[in-house]
């Protein structure tokens, strides 16, 4: 028998969230968070959660499972409940529309400020802009985050300050930008990141990388930002 | 993105390079101070006296004080602001802040000015 404590707040008929238990037979599986949840969700259906991949590509199901954030398709319980008790709250710092729903409005905000788009205004060549294997190779690391807000979230400075701090994942993908050989915006993405809050609220804790599902390094991505803005102020 | 006229070189990372600076040289004037007090043979006011009566001490002991202001100007400004915020206390955290930061600004010019009249003064 698996223990699952689930965070439950429905702002319509409830004055405070409160965590309420549940008792789940796994049958012996080794099962994903994710299918505990759709298990429990078929017993009560009034339990609220966002899903939609089930493999880790799409970072719908981010939440906070037994204290650290992770994507619950792909955290299995032998992982996150090893002493047979699975503890499942939202992400931290957001603002809980439902159970585990939460709204990450915020978190777009912030990514919306970097300007995720390669900016480019020389004409366009007939096919394509071409990048030497060197150049692409410098995107490894930053393309493949998939927005999920666990780094962000696991973040304290980005709960102080979620309408100022860009956060770990939105400052990954300034970095992408930062580092991609046919972007020629580099200076203007610099000018608007460098203010006391915009990048330098993060002060190296690595929350980010201890959290990041898909093993991504934000804070080493943020090193290198602050190095741009460096080398561009001394 | 955020303007802000209260951090200390009202850019990030002007505050943070002189957060390392000032730190840099806070390590080497704890190092230098320590060491003699370790190492000097009759440690006393006598030593201390001739220590400090030395032109480039008095200079290096400023440097260390305005170095020790500003590293906590920065990490306090830094603090206020994570803490004192209006997203969470609405508009009187404006009032707050500027409190405190107007005292730590006092607290700041009145040890700046008292170091030099120690320094100084003997």
């Amino acid at each position: 028998m698996l223990k699952v404590s689930i965070y439950r707040y429905n702002p319509e008929t409830d004055k405070a969230p409160y965590m309420q238990d549940y008792d789940l037979d796994t049958q012996g599986k080794d099962l994903m968070v994710l299918d505990v949840l759709e298990l429990l969700k078929g017993e009560d259906p009034t339990l609220s959660f966002r899903r939609s991949c089930r493999e880790g590509v799409c970072g719908s199901d981010g939440m906070n499972i037994s204290g650290r954030n992770g994507l619950a398709c792909t955290t299995p319980i032998s992982e996150a409940a090893p002493k047979g008790k699975l503890v499942l709250r939202p992400l931290p710092g957001l603002p809980v529309i439902r159970d585990l729903v939460v709204d990450m409005e915020q978190f777009y905000e912030q990514y919306k400020k970097i300007e995720p788009f390669l900016q480019n205004d020389t004409p366009a060549p007939a096919i394509e802009r071409l990048q030497s294997p060197e150049q692409r190779e410098k995107l490894d690391g930053l393309y493949e985050c998939i927005l999920c807000a666990c780094c962000s979230t696991a973040c304290p400075s980005f709960w102080w300050n979620p309408d100022k701090f860009i956060g770990p994942a939105g400052l990954l993908q300034a970095y992408r930008f930062l580092a991609d050989s046919r972007d020629l915006a580099a200076d203007e993405r610099l000018s608007k990141l460098d203010d006391p809050f915009s990048v330098f609220r993060c002060h190296g804790i690595q929350n980010c990388v201890n959290v990041c599902p898909k093993g991504l390094n934000p804070t080493r991505a943020i090193g290198h930002i602050r190095n741009m803005l460096l080398t561009r102020a001394v | 993105m955020v303007r802000t006229v209260t951090s200390f070189g009202r850019s990030g990372t002007f505050d943070w390079l002189y957060q390392r600076v000032t730190a840099v040289v806070l390590v080497a004037y704890t190092l230098f101070i320590v060491g003699f007090i370790f190492f000097s043979d009759d440690f006393g006011y006598q030593a201390w006296s001739e220590l400090f009566a030395q032109r480039w001490v008095r200079v290096f002991s400023l440097v260390a004080l305005l170095s020790t202001i500003i590293h906590a100007w920065i990490g306090l400004w830094s603090v206020v602001t994570d803490y004192i915020t209006n997203r969470m206390m609405g508009p009187k955290a404006t009032v707050l802040r500027l409190i405190v930061e107007a005292l730590l600004a006092a607290v700041a010019v009145f040890y700046t000015v008292w170091g030099i009249e120690i320094l100084w003064g003997v």
